[in-house]
């Protein structure tokens, strides 16, 4: 059954186009708009019409084609009281590059934001999926309904597969309802390890905590914040914001910033890593446990760190063409900006066991023999 | 159902296999006298039986690598099995293949606060996983209804779900890395203790693959910090449009309770036969349950009672107390006893989009009629995860039979509504030959696609999930 209403066949005409391309042996690089891409394929865009969607509000799931930007899908949730909850950042500020996001694109990458540490990443909302395989067929996975466990989960493999096993053309994406308030807690002047404390001291509670950052003094002298952010209905903000003060009394005074606009503001910023997004360092993200985060920075020794997910991901600044995986020792490290030339010497993706390499390499055979599909993006 | 011929040469090597398994294992942990194998015949779809070759109790990741190399190496199949609670026949044996048992892989191996982690052995039970973490104030959150005795590899091997994952997810959603045992007995690393693991997402493949691409011997779960409390609200209405239409109210006002549970008429009646909670006699009932601090269950609740009122419900029941609240959960946690005590039934679980609630009960009464079998509905109105529980006699001849096809009429149901045939138990033998229903033979292929990746030579989990005729071709060429 297709999913996606009859108006939209204008998308399903080039949907079946572009598959009718590949089985005749056309190669295809596809990147959405563009504006995420961190591996060093070049190739095309695939666009949808803005209006090839089918979302149901009172079901928490939207089907939506693959060339709609995440800010159209944004918008129509919006208008709903709805959202997607694990918060895609806009690659493009940090990756200087023009353009919008598009739904296939962060599908692709498994783009998930600050909220990620409490609702899970892109892959857990990802519900169903169809893609154009390297054969030029159409394939179909999962569906749109919440739970689904009917054979093997491809939606999850296709998301954060970065391109390389096919043409994302449509998915089908749980949504959550946007709360009443949001608040964020601040504590200032923290160390990176105190920081990490507090962070972990109020994600092991029954909080609710949505978001949890630490950014460092900056140059100007603005001091080192850590962040933690709570949303739900009002009362409900405001017990818990007084028992997470109460709980990191020992890290000093705190305060609730409850101007929703500023609150919106400052996760976007972390989201977007804009901290850095001028100059021309190299950005790493790595993932790594918050425990030993503080270790795995002081090894490493970046100009600059944001640790977001409560000390879980961590974005570094980095002199050009520093290995950050030759310093690190826990965690992996993915490098999101550089010179060609480094992503090229150093690998944007981190290397793997032999073993997974393989499994890795089979799964590609399997789903795009000839190598069409973003070749060499991914190792 | 069918299910391949054992195959004779394997049957005739079964000394040499046990030799050699002995080799690898302490004599008590091979299983291979006729009367002891019959505890392994089955899982819990009793229905279908057949003793397998023999059985194997691990205690080691090295142990089980030993055991699947010497299987690979004897072109013998291995059908992993965690408790044997699967509904959907996951575990069920072939003559000529070794049962893979987790039961003695019990240990914790590490547990984690600050990271909020616990790493196990993947023979432990769902709810020893929550025991190990409790006193310190975490759970882990997927809450099958067989948690008591349901394996965390069973869990993973179906992406179990549970009553509370409109809020907590799945499964693979609290699952962040896994030590597995390859077909060929190679040991694979997938995943980590970090909340993002590198490369293609090959955790999700392994959570929920019935077995088919490895056995998970040792698990990374996340854990969460316990909420201070939780409390249902029971409300009763005088039809299912009008339940499923408050379900959609609550969903669309923000409020996100952890459970939403549904009952039908015909449970609700078999339950209060059965345990007397005590629920009023209607047409559906909707138990509701909110967590949190007493203050934040208070205000839920309050709003939620508000979205009911509108759908004037012929009562509302608003738990004040532990006891209040076992006693409205006291039918819902019977439900399944209740109809047992009826007769032998079969237990659906095809999702819907929830939107298509009244619809799809109004045709489950239309079958149930048409087929002569009495249906109970009892699911997580949440996510539209059904439960239809089809009440047979397993005595008297065809009744079975007619139940299954009725079983799987309901299914085709969900499909055609925009859902899917299972949403938790898993396609295991028992929805296998229904899956071309839902997946065209290319969407199929794709997915037996990464079978050949992980077991090129199809000896993992045979005859499940995938139906006979599309995997014919790759089973032949064993």
């Amino acid at each position: 059954m297709s999913i996606l209403a009859k108006e939209k066949v204008e998308f399903r005409d080039a949907r079946d186009h572009l598959a009718g391309v590949i089985r005749e042996g056309g190669a295809f690089v596809p990147f959405g708009n563009g504006t995420s891409r961190i591996g060093r394929a070049q190739g095309v865009d695939l666009k949808a019409p803005d209006e090839a969607w089918d979302y149901d509000p009172s079901a928490l799931t939207l089907t939506v084609a693959a060339g709609v930007s995440v800010e159209t899908v944004e918008r129509i949730l919006a208008e709903e009281n709805q959202r997607l909850a694990f918060e895609p950042p806009q690659m493009s500020g940090l990756l200087q590059r023009a353009g919008t996001p598009t739904i296939g694109g962060m599908v692709a990458g498994n783009l998930s934001g600050p909220r990620r540490v409490a609702v899970g990443a892109c892959r857990d909302f990802c519900l169903g999926v169809e893609f154009i395989d390297g054969r030029g067929q159409v394939i179909k996975n999962g569906g749109r309904v919440m739970k689904n466990v009917t054979g093997l989960d491809l939606v999850k493999l296709m998301a954060g597969s970065h391109g390389t096993l096919g043409l994302i053309t449509e998915v089908s994406l749980k949504v959550q309802p946007i709360p009443e308030v949001t608040a964020t807690l601040e504590l200032h002047g923290l160390s990176d390890g105190d920081a990490i404390r507090a962070m972990s001291a109020a994600l092991g509670g029954p909080f609710d905590v949505t978001g949890a950052a630490h950014l460092r003094e900056e140059a100007d002298g603005t001091p080192a914040k850590t962040l933690i952010r709570l949303e739900g209905f009002e009362s409900s903000v405001k017990a818990r914001a007084a028992k997470v003060q109460a709980l990191l009394s020992e890290f000093g005074e705190s305060y609730v910033n409850w101007n929703e606009a500023e609150t919106q503001d400052v996760w976007a910023d972390i989201r977007d890593v804009k901290r850095f997004w001028k100059g021309l360092d190299d950005v790493w993200r790595v993932s790594v446990k918050p425990s030993e985060a503080v270790a795995a920075v002081e090894a490493v020794r970046p100009k600059d760190v944001i640790y977001d997910w409560g000390g879980n991901r961590l974005w570094l600044l980095t002199e050009q063409g520093t290995d950050v995986r030759a310093h690190l020792p826990s965690g992996h490290a993915t490098l999101i900006r550089a010179e060609d030339e480094t992503k090229r010497r150093l690998g944007v993706f981190p290397p793997q066991s032999p073993a997974i390499e393989r499994i890795s390499a089979g799964l590609r055979q399997k789903f795009d023999p000839e190598g069409k599909f973003n070749p060499g993006m991914m190792g | 159902m069918d299910m391949p011929a054992p195959q004779a040469e394997i049957l005739a090597r079964k000394p040499e296999l046990i030799r050699r398994l002995q080799q690898v294992l302490p004599k008590d942990a091979v299983i291979d006298a006729p009367e002891e194998l019959r505890a392994y015949e089955c899982d819990a779809l009793t229905a279908y039986r057949c003793a397998p070759l023999a059985a194997v109790l691990p205690a080691t990741t090295e142990e089980v690598a030993g055991v699947l190399r010497i299987c690979h190496d004897m072109g013998v199949p291995v059908v992993p099995r965690g408790s044997g609670t699967s509904l959907a026949g996951g575990a069920l044996p072939t003559g000529d293949s070794v049962i893979l048992g987790v039961a003695r892989l019990r240990d914790v191996i590490e547990v984690n606060y600050p990271d909020r982690y616990i790493r196990v052995q993947t023979g432990m039970t769902n709810l020893a996983v929550t025991g190990a973490v409790e006193s310190d104030g975490f759970f882990y959150a997927p809450d099958p209804s067989s948690q008591l005795a349901c394996a965390i590899a069973g869990n993973i091997a179906m992406n179990s779900g549970g009553a509370h994952c409109l809020k907590y997810g799945v499964t693979t959603n609290n699952l962040l890395g896994v030590t597995m045992v390859m077909a060929d007995g190679e040991v694979v690393e997938i995943g980590g203790a970090e909340m993002e693991a590198a490369g293609l997402d090959l955790l999700a493949l392994i959570c929920g693959s019935e077995g088919q691409l490895g056995v998970v011997t040792e698990a990374t779960l996340r854990i969460l910090p316990k909420p201070e409390g939780a409390r249902p609200v029971l409300l009763a209405f005088d039809s299912n449009e009008v339940a499923g239409a408050c379900v959609a109210d609550i969903i669309r006002a923000g409020l996100m309770p952890v459970a939403i549970e549904f009952m039908d008429r015909p449970i609700i009646r078999a339950t209060e036969d059965f345990a007397k909670a005590g629920y009023p006699d209607c047409e559906a009932l909707l138990i509701v349950e909110a967590e949190g601090s007493e203050a934040e269950i208070s205000d839920q609740l309050a709003r939620i009672i508000e979205i009911a009122k509108r759908h004037k419900p012929v009562e509302i029941r608003e738990s004040q107390s532990a006891e209040e609240s076992g006693r409205i959960w006291l039918g819902r946690k019977s439900a399944f006893g209740a109809m047992g005590q009826m007769g032998d039934y079969i237990c659906l679980d095809g999702t819907i989009p929830v939107g298509q609630l009244p619809y799809v009960l109004k045709r489950i009464a239309e079958l149930s009629e048409q087929h002569g079998h009495m249906v109970g509905n009892v699911f997580h109105a949440g996510d539209g995860n059904m439960h239809p529980l089809i009440l047979f006699n397993a005595n008297q001849p065809g009744q079975l039979e007619s139940a299954e096809a009725m079983g799987a009429e309901i299914l085709k149901l969900c499909v055609e509504a925009g859902g899917c045939l299972t949403g938790e138990h898993g396609v295991g033998v028992e929805k296998r030959d229904l899956m071309g229903h839902q997946f065209a033979p290319a969407d199929l292929e794709a997915q037996m696609a990464v079978k050949d990746v992980f077991d090129p030579n199809w000896l993992l989990n045979p005859a499940k999930v995938f139906p006979l005729d599309a995997s014919a071709g790759r089973r032949a060429a064993e």
